[in-house]
């Protein structure tokens, strides 16, 4: 009865105890979400463009990151390094196209997948090798001073980090919706071949779509290397995104952002509240069986779209 | 010349059927055989048997049971480590509590504990397709390391976090534990995996093995000549859990004797999968030279530079194994998804027309 | 057959069609707004060959699929060796005793010929996974038992020299017949067959309907067929139904069907001299 007391009672009577600091916990959470978001979006990119599930979005993220940090260790500065670093990102998805995507072009999706483990573990090795494996700093001059609001602690810093997200969102999903470019791309997500025979150039738009997946990688490393400091585990962060995907629909950017907010804030409210409970840590894998919930009710995501199969 | 089968008619299906029908690959596999139970042990040195052979054999098994459900079925799950967990965990509370079961059996509970929680994962998610699989089975991974390390239960309380193999005997040679010799570990390994080996050989080619490959290959047909999706795919899940189950009771007990949760982190679901894919997927021979040749990378590369009279520092050659496995990854994939298994084959069909060309 | 003994052939055709095996009421199937087929009924009796005919979107491949249970009508039902269901299972379907080809070849890529048939065993081997793991026993019998049913199958479909090549290696033609194998390993009551002589040259199509025909004359199975091939279709089916934009406009033997003006508007055309 006690335990049951514990887990179901228990920590919403504190979290009604104390609403401000509750309302610090969701909003910290929020921010996270934010910040998972940036990366899922990544992912979607990819997958609604070229229907391949990119499980190296998060080692781009690394890399994107290292790259801009290393530069900027050297004495570049800032807005040279960042456009080498776009510049560099794009570079890579040229490669990526003409190395791997090309070869693979009608392979199932679970070859195109582990393919992309491939490239995972080559950009974390690659990047290490080059730029080293210590914690990098990074600091682009975005503002982290903390300020009082309502009650609640919170910082700048994770202010931007929202702000940026949205207007990420926004402009992706009106190049989606509203650009040529971005009707090509949906149409090649739909089906290569068809594609193709509209004379919509498969290489060119692959390349446009990695590369842009690769900027947005570059902003969330960014991000979170401001936050934390650019190292190893970022790519580790990349796997939390899949659960964002789960949630928000594999294919939908708004479904992204949904995503992302929801699982930032059940994580932060489940390590802060049940966490004691269990030693912590929680947070390891509380999104992952979040997701594991939702596919069980309805795994196509929020904003998902249902597949329909024909024989 | 050597390897002509000319001469060698089947005349009932039985033998048409047998996992080695050519006759030159019977006497192969029987001096390998030999090889493995008599020389290898009398030959090599106890660090080579400890630190090449016995992780060998473990992770083969492992990336058998990894290859019976994502190269045979289909499925890709990225929980291995954690399976392991399972299997390493509930063979250590097992032979705690009973202190007089035989090993053996504590092994085979333990696979089937890790079959157990393998189903419990995969009842939600493979009722859908795709990559979902592969979430949930990150979910387990997250999960059940985050559970052996934070439960105290399972390591029965002891401060370190670490649980450690007692010592047990079998036919009166110390099998765990301290007094253990490497010789009688790595027998009693091999014995296994070359048991469970042959079990996997057998599902492969009957009915079971025959309805994984079919809702690998199209799952939807298969539906409709009457497999039923979700218990093929959950049987495979099932089996495959089991074997990683019983690699992981292995890995405590006969190999490393004391273990942490870090031992069965993702990065050794990474491993095993990397070594089903360049070992070949379908193919349990596949996932000997897979184990094999990812094994063996880490020790080339302590190795070789030291020969060439150069030096790497330690970290750089875990990032250079990391690059090389990322490349390989991507190599075999495309240029030959089937692996080294497949390398092999075509060496054997080359064989079998030499010295004509074709 | 036809222009001997009319006599003898009447009681031929009685002698061989039996009562009704599959009845189809009323169906109705829908795509989120798009209506695959609109009131469908038909009833195809044992023994017999029918034949589904119609243009390209007529809905003939969705009336197998909803056959199989693959898709689930909105409405109607189906009526399957006398028991009722407003949708078919899958499974229930294949244990019941009905097999398909498809139009695009749905083989198994990765097995081979042999293998590929075998799989049409599934449903009928029933030992249990121990006796498997260890291959002994029973395991071992039904494994041989049904290897031997399997070659007979190769045997009758001649295709003994490609039983152990992986099936994605062969030629289309063949492919075909290979799943026409894995179908008839099932021994069905009712065979459903999507357009099987599709991209077949002459003599392909010549042995794929004599194959037909003989299933359905030796052991008496069912036969639903999709095909445009006319000739093919006024040859060997006793009974046609033809669709046309998810509605059947008729219903009859080959030489009434061909003669309905509804069908030859629809599909059939007239020859122009």
């Amino acid at each position: 009865m006690d335990v049951l007391l514990t887990i179901f009672v228990d920590p919403f009577l504190d979290m009604f105890s104390d609403p401000v600091f509750f309302m610090e916990v969701v909003v910290t959470g929020l921010l996270t979400g934010v910040m998972y978001s940036l990366v899922a979006l990544g992912f979607v990119l990819i997958f609604k463009a070229s229907g391949v599930f990119n499980f190296a979005q998060g080692a781009m993220v690394l890399f994107a990151a290292l790259t801009l940090v290393g530069l900027m260790e050297r004495g570049v500065p800032v807005w040279v390094a960042l456009i080498i670093t776009a510049g560099v990102m794009t570079i890579l998805a040229v490669l990526i196209e003409r190395l791997v995507l090309r070869p693979l072009v009608n392979q199932p999706d679970i070859i195109l997948f582990m393919a992309t483990i491939g490239i995972t573990f080559f950009l974390e090795g690659f990047g290490e090798t080059v730029w080293g494996s210590d914690i990098h700093p990074l600091d682009v001059g975005i503002p982290a001073e903390s300020f009082d609001f309502a009650g609640m602690l919170l910082n700048e810093f994770d202010v931007y980090a929202a702000i940026i997200g949205a207007v990420m969102v926004a402009t992706l999903a009106i190049f989606f919706q509203k650009t040529a470019i971005g009707r090509a791309l949906r149409a090649v997500a739909d089906d290569h071949q068809a594609a193709l025979s509209v004379g919509i150039p498969l290489k060119t738009i692959w390349i446009v779509v990695w590369s842009v997946a690769g900027f947005v990688g570059l902003v969330a490393g960014i991000m979170w290397g401001s936050k934390s400091g650019v190292q190893f585990s970022l790519s580790l962060i990349a796997l939390k995104a899949l659960p964002v995907l789960i949630l928000g629909g594999f294919t939908s950017i708004p479904g992204a952002i949904v995503g992302g907010l929801i699982i930032g804030v059940g994580e932060k409210i489940a390590e802060i509240y049940w966490g004691p409970l269990v030693g912590g840590a929680i947070e390891n894998w509380f999104a992952f069986m979040l997701a594991l919930v939702f596919l069980l009710f309805r795994p196509q995501g929020l904003f998902g779209e249902k597949i329909i199969e024909r024989v | 010349m050597l390897y002509r089968e000319a001469g060698q008619f089947k005349s009932n299906y039985a033998s048409d059927q047998a996992i080695f029908p050519i006759a030159q690959d019977r006497w192969f596999m029987a001096v390998a055989l030999l090889v493995a139970f008599v020389v290898i042990p009398t030959v090599f040195d106890e660090y080579m048997l400890q630190a090449v052979m016995i992780p060998f054999l473990i992770f083969a098994l492992a990336t058998i049971g990894l290859n019976l459900l994502l190269g045979y079925c289909g499925q890709l799950s990225l929980g291995t480590g954690g399976f392991m967990a399972v299997g390493g965990y509930s063979a250590y509370k097992f032979a705690i509590a009973f202190p007089e079961m035989n090993m053996i059996v504590v092994f085979a509970l333990s696979g089937l504990c890790a079959a157990f929680v393998g189903i419990m994962f995969g009842v939600p998610s493979l009722r859908i397709k795709g990559f979902y699989l592969a979430v949930a089975t990150l979910a387990a991974q997250f999960f059940l390391q985050w559970l052996f390390n934070k439960v105290a239960w399972f390591y029965n309380y002891n401060s370190s976090g670490t649980i450690t193999a007692p010592p047990r005997e079998m036919f009166g040679y110390m099998i765990t534990g301290p007094e253990a010799t490497a010789e009688v570990r790595y027998i009693l390994t091999l014995s296994i995996v070359v048991v469970m080996a042959l079990v996997a050989k057998n599902l492969v080619r009957g009915h079971i093995g025959r309805s994984w490959m079919a809702i690998r290959d199209m799952d939807i047909a298969a539906e409709i000549i009457g497999i039923r999706p979700m218990q093929t795919k959950l049987s495979a899940f099932a089996i495959s859990s089991f074997y990683c189950g019983v690699a992981g009771a292995l890995m405590v007990f006969t190999w490393l004797g004391s273990v942490e949760t870090e031992a069965f982190s993702i990065n050794e679901s990474f491993q095993v999968l990397f070594m089903v894919i360049i070992g070949g997927l379908g193919s349990i021979l596949g996932s000997f030279l897979g184990a094999a040749f990812i094994t063996s990378v880490p020790i080339l590369l302590t190795n070789l530079p030291q020969a060439f009279g150069l030096e790497m520092a330690i970290d750089l050659q875990k990032h250079f194994e990391v690059m090389i496995f990322g490349s390989l990854i991507i190599f075999f994939l495309i240029v030959e998804p089937l692996g080294f298994a497949r390398l092999w084959q075509i060496t054997k069909e080359k064989l079998r027309l030499w010295p004509f060309p074709y | 057959m036809t222009d001997t003994a009319t006599a003898e052939t009447t009681t031929l055709d009685t002698r061989r069609i039996g009562d009704t095996l599959l009845k189809i009421d009323d169906i109705s199937l829908s795509f989120g707004g798009v209506k695959a087929i609109t009131g469908v009924s038909l009833e195809i009796r044992e023994h017999e060959i029918c034949a589904i005919i119609g243009p390209n979107g007529a809905g003939k491949t969705s009336m197998l699929n909803v056959v199989n249970g693959f898709y689930h009508p909105q409405q109607g039902t189906i009526t399957f060796k006398g028991e009722v269901r407003s949708q078919m299972k899958p499974h229930l379907a294949a244990a019941g005793g009905i097999a398909r080809t498809f139009q695009n070849v749905a083989l198994f890529r990765g097995m081979s010929t042999l293998d590929n048939i075998m799989t049409g065993r599934n449903l009928r081997m029933k030992s249990n996974f121990l006796m498997q793991a260890l291959h002994i026993g029973p395991a071992r019998k039904e494994e041989l038992e049904h290897r031997h049913f399997v070659e007979g199958i190769i045997d009758f479909l001649e295709i003994e020299a490609i039983r152990k090549i992986p099936v994605g290696r062969l030629p289309y033609g063949l492919q075909k017949r290979v799943e026409l194998g894995r179908a008839l390993a099932a021994e069905p009551d009712l065979l459903l067959l999507d357009e099987p002589m599709a991209g077949m040259n002459v003599e392909e199509k010549e042995d794929m309907c004599r194959f037909i025909l003989d299933v359905n004359d030796e052991f008496g199975t069912t036969i639903a067929l999709i095909e445009h091939d006319m000739g093919v279709v006024m040859d060997i089916s006793d009974h046609v139904v033809v669709l046309d934009h998810g509605e059947k406009i008729a219903d009859g033997t080959p030489d009434v069907v061909r003669a309905d003006q509804n069908v030859i508007d629809a599909y059939l055309g007239v020859a122009h001299d």
